[in-house]
């Protein structure tokens, strides 16, 4: 590997064009107002996204896709998450990414350039136990008479109720294994929305029960590691964001409220936690462009990419959660109303926090990596 | 002058070889870390020794004029002898305050005499140099030096104390700040830089015992002592001036130094090594889940070190807060050192209770290592100093 992050000038463009977006599209009061929102962001803002050509950035241009890497998706995601803004483009990007690797000719051919366009895909992975072991589903296909018959339920399936097509985790025959459904294919009543702790988040339970699809429906493939990889990058990449404008509103109250006559933010004990909290920012923040470096070079082994991806996840959800607990604290009283943002940041911290595995998992997986 | 890569290789092993038939090996006591933890005779002659086997070899200054006893060589060759002496272990350069101080000041700054004068027994480590700048009252706030010279003829009158002076007892000659004027305009003005001889009558070099019980440094006391006039770096009045382009070569942020190690350079790595060669209840202790955790924990926050590093770099990258990363940089490397120095003791079973001995693991050096890492969270001002500064100039939090 020549350098450890490799930072173009493009993807510099990229940052500041996705910061000055979100930051417009998505000041915290709407932020608020779209909580109530049957979707997380109106069609009009995503049109907009997929305008500025975001949804095709990592589809290969055989694919109409702009052919870039996951190094030039995450300063859009970090920009995402530092505004707080929830768009399927994470899920979208991922869905492609698992089609590039697992998907057949014809599935590539019919989606990705949809994707590109803006078409929205998201994924059914993890299941009612929580478990973060991603090829070990429980839900089953079974082969009937040429279909594939699937059952289980399937959840925190995101922006469900908007996707065009869902990718869901099976066993088949004992194997794990990948299958691509269509809107058409699922029953509206077969989706129900998830109370989550995140409630910028469109959470859905999927029930696949009674569903079935054609044999053509299988990616021929599985590629979990790598989904894995992907998802642990971009929500690590949107909590780098979600991260810095934390560390903005913990400042933004120690310098303007005073207690005792002095401004809080003069005392020690509110302002080395909030110096700790800086410094995991920019931990995170390295990591994050680091692992996506580290993904994107074509030399880099398998155990190089999971080293990295899951050092970011780790440092990046530990670091999130800090923040975000602590400006609850640093606001005092007001911190504990809902009117008080720090609220949403840490319940975007918690949620990315236990998606695809918390610092303490990360670590357990690394051991052998590292210490073996 | 134009050095082919060839040649360079070439250079390279041979020092490599060079070291692996010269590396003076296990003198049969613990060795110190660095410059700043020499207390025993024996140390600083094995030591100081080793400095000079190197210079005689043409291995040390490298690249400071040959005229007054360097190599007159580019500085790659100086840089593949310092790379190979960290890849090899071999022990440190031990006169490191002429080696990487003094000697660049003097070669930048100093006349033509004291080039002639000083620089080949900075090399050769007949010669041994100390640093006076803090005193016992003031910690790091060198601009408040209190220690008073008084001109009188072609002499100056020194008195007052120095603390932190590590090689007290051995040098020859210390880069000393003073206070010539009291009524400056402000307090940098009055200070001025000396060259200052050690064995002069009035200064007394006391060794002070350490937390490891160790001498590593000594206080420096000065009653009436005269030192030439002619030792002074700069005119009367601008010692701060020089004291700061002193501690850019400390700091490493311009080049100059004459090379080599000056410390062994401890990392995260080797207290992998240790949890990998270590028991606990007659078990590799690396199949304890809790420690594997704290080792993994431990690697993660180094390369996150070395990554904000790469970071730094990316001017892009640092746009909102440029100085965070190098600000921060002393607080984290030296607080993770002290606290990864502390979970190598945690690896040792009962025996994490032993103290430089035989008997202990690695003759107590990590013991040893554990004390002296907090040299590096207090000195050069306190971890927690480090929080306040970064709190009021990067984050622009009101003061304490």
């Amino acid at each position: 590997m020549s350098q450890p992050i490799e930072f173009t000038e493009e993807q510099s463009m990229l940052l500041d064009t996705a910061m000055d977006f979100c930051g417009k599209h998505s000041p915290v009061s709407l932020v608020r107002a779209r909580l109530s929102d049957e979707q997380t962001i109106p069609a009009a803002v995503w049109q907009e996204i997929v305008d500025l050509g975001w949804s095709a950035i990592t589809i290969p241009e055989t694919y109409g896709g702009l052919g870039l890497g996951l190094s030039e998706l995450v300063p859009v995601v970090e920009s995402m998450g530092r505004h707080l803004m929830a768009t399927p483009l994470v899920w979208s990007a991922a869905v492609a990414h698992t089609l590039l690797l697992a998907g057949s000719e014809e599935q590539k051919n019919t989606w990705l350039p949809k994707l590109a366009t803006g078409a929205v895909a998201t994924m059914g992975l993890v299941e009612l136990d929580g478990s973060w072991l991603l090829d070990e589903p429980t839900c089953t296909a079974e082969e009937q008479a040429g279909k594939l018959v699937l059952t289980g339920t399937k959840c925190f399936v995101q922006d469900a109720t908007l996707a065009d097509m869902i990718i869901v985790s099976v066993l088949l025959a004992g194997q794990p294994r990948l299958v691509l459904l269509d809107k058409a294919q699922i029953p509206v009543a077969a989706l129900t929305q998830e109370v989550v702790i995140d409630e910028t988040r469109r959470s859905f339970q999927l029930d696949l029960d009674g569903i079935s699809v054609g044999l053509e429906s299988l990616l021929p493939q599985t590629c979990f590691a790598e989904i894995e990889q992907v998802l642990m990058l971009l929500l690590s990449a949107e909590m780098v964001g979600g991260h810095a404008n934390t560390l903005n509103l913990v400042i933004d109250y120690l310098k303007t409220r005073k207690q005792f006559d002095k401004y809080i933010g003069s005392y020690q004990a509110l302002k080395h936690p909030t110096v700790d909290i800086l410094i995991g920012l920019e931990a995170s923040r390295s990591h994050v462009y680091h692992g996506a470096t580290v993904f994107d070079q074509a030399d880099s082994s398998s155990a190089d990419k999971a080293i990295a991806l899951r050092m970011a996840k780790a440092v990046a959800s530990q670091g999130f959660a800090f923040a975000g607990d602590r400006a609850i604290q640093f606001h005092g009283g007001f911190g504990f109303t809902f009117e008080c943002d720090a609220q949403l940041y840490l319940r975007r911290a918690l949620w990315c926090q236990y998606q695809f595995g918390d610092e303490t998992y990360q670590r357990s997986c690394l051991a052998p990596l590292l210490l073996d | 002058m134009n050095v082919n890569e060839q040649a360079l290789e070439a250079f390279r092993q041979e020092v490599s070889t060079w070291l692996e038939e010269n590396n003076p090996g296990d003198p049969g006591f613990l060795l110190p870390e660095s410059f700043m933890e020499v207390g025993t005779d024996a140390q600083f002659e094995y030591l100081r020794a080793w400095q000079r086997k190197v210079y005689d070899a043409g291995y040390l200054g490298m690249s400071w004029p040959k005229e007054y006893g360097g190599g007159g060589k580019p500085q790659v060759f100086q840089d593949i002898v310092t790379q190979e002496m960290a890849r090899q272990r071999v022990p440190f350069m031990t006169n490191t305050i002429g080696l990487n101080w003094a000697g660049p000041l003097i070669l930048e700054r100093g006349t033509e005499e004291a080039k002639q004068k000083y620089i080949r027994g900075i090399l050769n480590a007949d010669d041994i140099w100390c640093q006076g700048f803090s005193e016992p009252d003031h910690g790091s706030d060198l601009g408040s030096a209190q220690v008073k010279a008084v001109r009188d003829g072609d002499e100056y009158v020194i008195n007052g104390s120095k603390i932190w002076t590590s090689l007290g007892s051995y040098a020859k000659y210390m880069i000393l700040l003073a206070r010539t004027d009291t009524g400056g305009p402000n307090k940098y003005a009055g200070l001025s830089f000396f060259l200052a001889p050690m064995h002069v009558e009035g200064i007394t070099p006391q060794p002070i015992k350490k937390l490891t019980s160790e001498f590593g440094f000594c206080q420096t006391f000065f009653h009436d002592a005269r030192i030439p006039a002619n030792c002074m770096m700069g005119q009367e009045g601008e010692g701060w001036q020089v004291a700061m382009a002193t501690l850019m070569f400390e700091r490493g942020n311009v080049g100059g130094q004459a090379g080599g190690i000056s410390m062994m350079d401890l990392n995260v790595n080797d207290v992998l090594e240790l949890a990998r060669r270590s028991t606990r209840n007659g078990r590799p202790v690396l199949e304890d889940p809790l420690i594997r955790d704290q080792m993994v924990q431990f690697l993660i926050e180094a390369k996150s070190n070395s990554l904000m590093g790469a970071k730094g770099r990316i001017p892009a990258l640092n746009a909102e807060r440029p100085g965070a990363v190098a600000m921060s940089g002393k607080l984290r490397s030296t607080e993770l050192k002290r606290r990864f120095c502390q979970f190598a003791l945690s690896l040792q079973g009962a025996n994490g209770g032993r103290f430089i001995a035989p008997a202990a693991v690695d003759g107590g050096k990590w013991q040893r290592i554990y004390f002296n890492s907090f040299s590096a969270t207090i000195g050069g001002g306190t971890t927690q100093v480090q929080y306040n500064i970064m709190g009021e100039r990067v984050l622009g939090l009101p003061k304490s």
